[in-house]
């Protein structure tokens, strides 16, 4: 043990997390929080969760940020190789597919969950979700990390079929933010990702920038930003 | 005591997986015997399930099989997905429902399939049947369990060959079993003994399913992870249907459930 050690110190890196990805008529979007913990210290308050495996497919993770790094890695080497291979781009289902073999035959090593959303020309945009265990599951929509928990309600309620882009783009910031509000291994920024035939577009909502929910505050600005 | 470990990260599935050979070599914090094994055989601690369904149910009836289940699949307490198909057709006169880990019946319906290919390729003018496959899932089951690494799994095996109907489950410890009437998880304490009191030879299609229906509505309002959302598949010699998801009517209109505390207030 380290001298002047605390418990957080030595814990190891999790994305508590929330993550989503919507199908929309036309593609997908991905969203994320930005927050990673060691134990209750945040030791990045701007991480990047949303991983591009190819150019038309891209990767949402939660749980154990080494554990998911890996995964992606592994992930986009193999796509990558596989696209040079193929001669076209790799469809969304075999990206997914690859991550849940990954996820499911390391089973008892991993504890990741993940989200694969694309597009491809085949199916269009198209979402997997791929949790703990690596069950592979197509779906119109998925969610996942800690985060997630407090928006099951939410989304029962507020998620139709065939929405446009942006009806979609508005549920995935305002799912990530209500999951913010309310899961401490959740925060930051809320980024999202969208991905169509036309290419990739990331957006940034900056942290002091999302909707206020019940019993938060509107800041006031202050002289200790000045100079 | 810090110890190496190999893992393998071949994707299996890919023909071109000779490029993708690649072992790597993390180190873990402590870890016991069963997985310093694991770098040399495919050895894990027992697992836990994750992503979970309930109860199967099956019975025979005169035209072949009913095999039922909801579509939920379970994370714990959370009722997570909603959608989940578990049955599915092995070939067309067999079908495989499971219970327990999602990823794992994923697997095994993977492994079905490779199977079922490989029996046809031959081409001799015979491909295995239910009793086939249940007996060779039971060898997988049992297998697995002797390494410690159970496909974490109830699985109900039902179908028709040449007239003789099949219907029978494996447990993830490989104990196996044949009867006219089967159910895994809570089915087998709320579900086998209403079959045992109404099964009968030979039950007509609707019959079968009125049946099974019941015992699944019993199942509904008595199981935390079961949801109101159902599939019956209907497995005969000429092929395997699945029917769409469906809902059962449930009962919740009683004058004993409106207010049950009257006369005993804070009781339950």
């Amino acid at each position: 043990m380290e001298p002047m050690a605390c418990q957080w110190t030595d814990a190891p890196h999790s994305m508590g997390t929330t993550i989503m990805a919507v199908e929309y008529n036309g593609g997908v979007i991905l969203g994320a929080d930005s927050r990673t913990t060691t134990g209750v210290y945040v030791a990045n308050r701007a991480s990047d969760k949303i991983t591009e495996l190819t150019d038309n497919v891209y990767l949402c993770r939660s749980g154990s940020a080494a554990d998911s790094q890996v995964v992606s890695d592994y992930v986009r080497y193999f796509l990558n190789q596989h696209t040079i291979l193929l001669g076209r781009l790799a469809t969304v289902k075999t990206a997914s597919t690859l991550v849940k073999e990954l996820s499911y035959q390391n089973k008892s090593f991993l504890e990741t969950g993940l989200i694969v959303a694309g597009w491809d020309k085949y199916e269009g945009g198209s979402v997997y979700g791929i949790p703990l265990g690596g069950t592979l599951l197509r779906l119109p929509f998925a969610t996942g990390g800690s985060g997630s928990s407090y928006l099951y309600g939410f989304l029962d309620q507020a998620w139709k079929s065939n929405m446009t882009q942006e009806e979609a783009e508005a549920l995935v910031v305002k799912s990530i933010s209500l999951a913010i509000a309310r899961d401490g291994a959740s925060g930051g920024v809320v980024r999202t990702v969208t991905i169509n035939e036309e290419g990739v577009q990331r957006k940034f909502y900056a942290g002091d920038k999302l909707p206020l929910f019940h019993e938060e505050i509107a800041p006031r600005p202050t002289p200790i930003h000045a100079n | 005591m810090r110890s190496s470990k190999l893992i393998s990260v071949v994707p299996r599935t890919l023909p071109e997986s000779h490029l993708y050979s690649f072992h790597f070599i993390p180190t873990l914090r402590s870890i016991d015997f069963f997985q310093s094994l694991s770098a040399y055989v495919a050895v894990s601690m027992s697992r836990q399930p994750y992503v979970t369904g309930t109860s199967v149910l099956g019975l025979i009836y005169e035209g072949g099989v009913l095999i039922a289940a909801d579509t939920a699949g379970s994370y714990g307490s959370t009722t997570r997905f909603k959608s989940v198909e578990r049955m599915k057709a092995v070939s067309n006169n067999t079908l495989l429902g499971a219970s327990g880990e999602i990823s794992d019946f994923q697997a095994i319906t993977q492994l079905l399939d490779r199977l079922i290919v490989a029996d046809a390729m031959w081409d001799d003018g015979n491909d295995l049947g239910p009793l086939d496959i249940h007996n060779y899932l039971t060898r997988v089951m049992y297998n697995r369990r002797n390494k410690f690494d159970p496909l974490w799994n109830t699985l109900i095996l039902g179908g028709v060959k040449n007239g003789v109907k099949h219907l029978g489950s494996v447990s993830m410890i490989g104990v196996h079993y044949v009867d006219n009437h089967i159910a895994t998880g809570f089915g087998i304490h709320l579900a086998q003994p209403i079959f045992r009191e109404e099964w009968k030879e030979n039950m007509t299609l609707e019959e079968g399913t009125r049946l099974l229906e019941k015992a699944l509505l019993v199942l509904f309002y008595r199981d935390r992870s079961a949801i109101n959302k159902i599939q019956v598949a209907n497995v005969t010699e000429d092929g395997v249907h699945i029917s769409q998801p469906y809902a059962l009517k449930s009962e919740w209109n009683l004058e004993a459930f409106k207010n049950p505390t009257a006369s005993a207030a804070g009781s339950w």
